[in-house]
């Protein structure tokens, strides 16, 4: 899998929230096909690194290559059109829309209406969920499925590679499951993904390959069974 | 319903009452010459009596001794509903345009004058709408854009004797111009500062109107603007006038019903539930903020020109905060988002204080009372926007 040019890299990526630096020089390469996780702690830095690649943050030092381009400047409405769609953090569906709606928005840009109609069959396909639901407000759906509704939106605008913010946050166990192996399945499709997660355990199970954040840098990065198996990951990541 | 409950009822009451009658008194009491108490009692007796009697008929209807006259009335109700329900929207938006259509000519002056200005403010209260409602920008200065409209056709008609009708779209064009003007800057901001700085912007158009003395005459208006005409035919009576303004009102409507269910309307709603979240799925969020805020502005911009064909008087004042501030509240009483809501918002705060004329030096704290009741009991609206997902019903 390993073989070719990353679909995804960041050279020293440097970003800042006014002046104080939230990334400290990151570099990572994503892999076409792979699930790559992200772990840290809090404040280290995951969410902005996602933020800083859509160029929601701004990268004030540092380089981000997508398909061997460098797309620092290119505008955060412009991306999901090149194929990179970020499920952000918290979910952020749009609560006063339906949620036929939602799906419709996340594929905003795109003008083939029946390409459209067959993923939104696929989406549902893959969120059954969201099939009875679909009339429904965004805002009246349980927390799962406002998840499954906000990595669908993204599905629909067919990305090359899926940007997840912790698809796990304040989900059940037994969903937090189901989550995950929608994931795998997506990423079975030939989606690369690039996974944020606290939960450590989870996100390094299905992924091949895993960084470690720490205060805005990376520490650590390796096949994502070497970091499972780590002493020291164990120790300040999972618990042990 | 339990004693209990029944003693909450009338704590409440009495609470509500005490409340009312401290505001009340330093109103009525205070005067120049000293303390009075006798005009307090006297209205407070009438309030205190009046919500007595009414807590006493909503207990007896609660009890159920009124089902007698009560059940019958629920069903005409329930079968006006259904009926409102079956009849096919054509019908109904035939009939309201029936009414509108016919209403000048079985009407007087006065009427014809109320009805204008209703329908002026519907132009201004659904352009609102479109930055409000469907985009989430609070918008304090909105009134700025329907004062360019005005001064367009006042100006060009005055000094080079363009006609009402090449006007309206160059008044329309340049409020939108003024729209993005304005939006330009302030677009970078979120809530509370948008709404501080659209506030500002509003002021300064207006000081420049007021200021400006060269072009817009200043604080003393321009006076003897031209009335509209079309093939010789002159708009003199106010009848004809209303036709005018009805027609724009209903071009005005069916536009932004045709951009709410739009994918650009579709976009604004995105850009009001997240931003971000919008943008994340390839919205240019600034772009079509900017268009919200030029389409908002257009249509004031048309509103504008109207007035000023009307009044055939411009001048500063017609173009306060308090404007803005009307047409916001007409927007927020109605229903934000919704058209039928919007309406009758308008309807509400310009054509019912009309009816209530009598209560002239209580008007205000009428109207206040009245807003207040209404967020409590109906915080979305007359007529809140329905969102039922019809674009997808209709993709099946």
């Amino acid at each position: 899998m390993v073989d070719n040019q990353p679909i995804l890299e960041l050279r020293n990526v440097v970003s800042a929230y006014g002046r104080i630096k939230a990334l400290k020089g990151i570099s990572l390469k994503v892999y076409p096909g792979e699930i790559v996780t992200i772990i840290g702690a809090n404040g280290a830095g995951k969410s902005t690194t996602l933020m800083t690649i859509c160029n929601i943050v701004k990268a004030i030092e540092g380089d981000v290559f997508y398909k061997g381009e460098r797309i620092n400047g290119v505008g955060s409405d412009i991306l999901p059109t090149l194929g990179l769609c970020q499920v952000p953090e918290g979910r952020r569906i749009f609560p006063r829309l339906t949620v036929m709606e939602n799906l419709d928005m996340g594929a905003f840009f795109r003008t083939d209406s029946a390409g459209v109609k067959e993923d939104v069959e696929r989406v549902f396909e893959l969120f059954p969920k969201l099939r009875e639901r679909r009339r429904q407000l965004g805002g009246t759906l349980s927390g799962g499925e406002q998840q499954m509704l906000a990595m669908a939106r993204a599905l629909m605008s067919r990305p090359t590679v899926l940007l997840l913010d912790e698809p796990s946050m304040g989900l059940a166990p037994l969903l937090v499951q189901q989550i995950f192996d929608i994931v795998r399945m997506i990423n079975g499709q030939g989606v690369t993904v690039v996974l944020v997660e606290q939960n450590a355990n989870l996100a390094l199970q299905c992924a091949s390959r895993g960084y470690v954040l720490e205060t805005g840098s990376v520490v650590m990065e390796d096949a994502a069974d070497k970091l499972l198996a780590n002493p020291d990951i164990r120790k300040a990541y999972l618990g042990e | 319903m339990t004693i209990r409950g029944s003693k909450k009822l009338w704590t409440g009451c009495a609470v509500g009452l005490v409340w009312f009658l401290i505001l009340l008194w330093p109103m009525l009491g205070i005067k120049p010459e000293g303390f009075e108490f006798a005009a307090t009692f006297q209205v407070f007796g009438y309030v205190a009596v009046a919500a007595v009697f009414v807590l006493f008929f909503y207990q007896v209807k609660e009890a159920g001794y009124l089902d007698a006259a009560g059940k019958p009335i629920q069903s005409a109700a329930g079968l006006i509903q259904r009926a409102y329900a079956k009849t096919p929207t054509w019908v109904l938006l035939g009939a309201t345009l029936a009414v509108a259509i016919v209403f000048p000519l079985v009407t007087g002056r006065y009427a014809h004058d109320v009805a204008i200005s209703v329908l002026i403010y519907i132009c201004l209260g659904l352009g609102l709408n479109v930055v409000v409602g469907l985009a989430g920008l609070l918008d304090l200065g909105y009134i700025a854009f329907y004062g360019v409209g005005a001064y367009t056709y006042a100006l060009l008609s005055l000094n080079f004797g363009f006609s009402f009708w090449l006007c309206l779209p160059i008044a329309g064009l340049l409020a939108a111009i003024a729209g993005c003007i304005i939006g330009y800057p302030t677009l970078r901001m979120r809530g509370d500062y948008l709404a501080i700085v659209t506030l500002g912007f509003g002021e300064i158009v207006r000081l420049i109107l007021n200021n400006w003395m060269a072009l817009t005459n200043g604080p003393n208006g321009i006076l003897g603007i031209p009335r509209p005409e079309l093939f010789g035919f002159d708009f003199r009576s106010l009848a004809s006038l209303y036709y005018v303004i009805l027609a724009i009102a209903v071009v005005t409507v069916l536009s932004v019903y045709r951009l709410n269910y739009s994918r650009i309307g579709r976009a604004w709603e995105a850009i009001r539930e997240d931003e971000t979240a919008a943008e994340l799925m390839g919205v240019n969020t600034f772009l079509l903020k900017l268009l919200a805020y030029a389409m908002g502005a257009t249509f004031a911009g048309f509103a504008g020109a109207f007035f000023a064909a009307r009044m055939r008087f411009v001048g500063p004042e017609s173009f306060s905060f308090l404007e803005s501030a009307m047409v916001l509240s007409m927007v927020v009483l109605g229903g934000m988002g919704s058209i039928p809501g919007v309406i009758l918002g308008v309807l509400a705060l310009v054509a019912l204080p009309e009816v209530f004329r009598e209560f002239e030096l209580y008007r205000m704290l009428v109207f206040g009372g009245v807003m207040t009741l209404m967020m409590l009991v109906r915080p979305a609206g007359i007529w809140p926007a329905k969102r039922v997902g019809r674009r997808s019903e209709e993709m099946e």
